[in-house]
């Protein structure tokens, strides 16, 4: 027990350590939550472009457009796509590591988004939509009052998965020098050359997160069952 | 003159539907075979006839659900086939009933017949639950404003469906086999709303097998086959002396 205190205290309080781990967070946090926004509007866009392809054969451009970007960046992997985005695109230009990460791993969630959101938007019966148009609605606002409220329930699940799955991949920030957790944590390993407490402790924040996120949906898909009684 | 000019309105206001060689083809040959007619306001027209018929595509084109192939369909004196002519606006008067309903699962009863007069007629909020409230009464439902489509009877979906669209106070209702997806005991309490409807002097299309109903309410049935109106008069004229033979063997087969 002495020697586990001993290492606690070694690990995070000698030096203020445990700031690695808070600044980490913040970061990790901050990267994640403008990532899911940024994802979660492109993620739409590219969807909703998609769907009104193949509904009515308009925006065949865009559609064009939509399927390069969904194949380069489902085809490649994120942490490449970091890489490219910090040491190719803003080479030479003055930006902040945490934009270039939110940047790159919103561009890469928008795809992901889009295909899910897309999956949902298909699944609502046609009926709806001719039930929308039949009542003098246009196109768009039957998309807007009508589909995407059940489209968005439909795959609430999907999405909320697809999220904390961005949640664990900004772990590979450290890649391009920015201080996440996993790399605040991984700082502090390599000035106390003691493994287990700063990774566990990086683990166990994770997990936490995951936690309450996943507890966060269930509690919003059950406001959303209420139409199902 | 001035007579004259009303005369020429009223004339002009009472053809609700132009319809001039309608065609729809899916791609296998034409569902729509050069259909023209003429609906006037006040008419009950029931449509009969076999399946793929056309019945069903005749009466979605009128709203443009289908898109025609050829021909124009002049809805009180507009062509709205014409490409720029703008749908919705006219699709605010022309309300129709699903076989399936169409409920929107995520909204409760009274958010179903509000949402379009409130977003579409900018109605205001208390006004528009007001009116849906006022139909609700009428059709016997007022209990259930605050209920969600999945907790109804599909006899109370479908009645729900008619007062939704009713509250966008349309010129005409469409109907398209509003009782062939309901249990045989609900389909009474539908048909019960159609005819007080019908008896209020609203212009009505029913697509129906019901023939009963037909009989009892159309002021007109038209029979349509292959894409084509085959026949088209009174009720008695249709039901009790079918002039060709294929609706003959069509009646004989349904009745």
């Amino acid at each position: 027990m002495d020697g586990f205190l001993a290492s606690f205290k070694n690990n995070f309080i000698d030096d203020n350590r445990y700031m690695y781990l808070v600044e980490g967070l913040g970061t990790t946090l901050l990267v994640t939550a403008f990532a899911a926004i940024l994802g979660i509007l492109l993620g739409f866009l590219v969807a909703i472009i998609r769907s009104t392809y193949d509904k009515t054969g308009k925006m065949k451009i865009p559609n064009f457009i939509c399927v390069i970007y969904l194949t380069v960046i489902r085809g490649t992997p994120s942490m490449v796509q970091l890489l490219i985005m910090y040491y190719v695109i803003f080479a030479s230009a003055a930006v902040g590591k945490p934009l270039v990460a939110i940047l790159s791993f919103g561009i890469n969630s928008g795809a992901y988004v889009a295909e899910i959101v897309r999956s949902g938007i298909m699944s609502v019966d046609g009926g709806q939509f001719e039930a929308g148009r039949s009542l003098g609605f246009s196109y768009a606002q039957t998309m807007l009052y009508i589909i995407m409220p059940q489209a968005f329930k439909n795959v609430l699940p999907a999405l909320a998965n697809e999220f904390i799955v961005l949640l664990k991949e900004t772990s590979i920030c450290g890649y391009i020098g920015l201080m996440d957790l996993t790399r605040g944590g991984d700082i502090i390993r390599s000035r106390t050359y003691e493994a287990f407490m700063p990774l566990i402790a990086v683990a166990l924040i994770y997990l936490a997160l995951v936690m309450f996120l996943s507890a966060m949906v269930r509690k919003l898909e059950g406001r959303l069952r209420e139409s199902e009684r | 003159m001035s007579d004259k000019t009303t005369a020429n309105a009223k004339t002009q206001s009472d053809v609700l539907f132009e319809i001039k060689d309608l065609c729809k083809d899916f791609g296998k040959g034409l569902v729509l075979d050069h259909i023209s007619t003429t609906i006037k306001q006040g008419e009950v027209v029931v449509i009969i006839g076999p399946s793929g018929s056309g019945k069903s595509t005749f009466l979605r084109s009128l709203n443009l659900l289908e898109v025609p192939t050829s021909g124009h369909i002049l809805f009180e004196g507009a062509d709205i086939t014409d490409k720029k002519l703008d749908i919705d606006a006219y699709r605010q008067k022309i309300g129709m009933v699903f076989q399936h309903f169409n409920l929107f699962p995520h909204m409760t009863i009274l958010r179903n017949m509000t949402l379009a007069p409130v977003k579409l007629l900018h109605m205001d909020e208390k006004e528009a639950e007001a009116l849906a409230m006022g139909y609700l009464e009428r059709v016997g439902l007022a209990d259930k404003a605050q209920a969600y489509p999945s907790q109804l009877s599909g006899g109370q979906k479908q009645r729900i469906a008619i007062v939704r669209a009713l509250c966008m106070n349309p010129d005409v209702m469409l109907f398209d086999e509003p009782t062939s997806a309901l249990d045989p005991e609900m389909v009474g309490e539908v048909l019960e709303v159609m005819r007080d409807l019908a008896a209020g002097g609203m212009t009505m299309l029913i697509v129906t097998h019901e023939m009963g109903f037909a009989k009892e309410v159309a002021s007109r049935v038209m029979f349509l086959d292959e894409g084509k109106i085959v026949e088209d008069g009174t009720p008695e004229k249709l039901f009790e002396h079918p002039e060709s033979d294929r609706l003959q063997s069509f009646l004989a087969k349904i009745l």
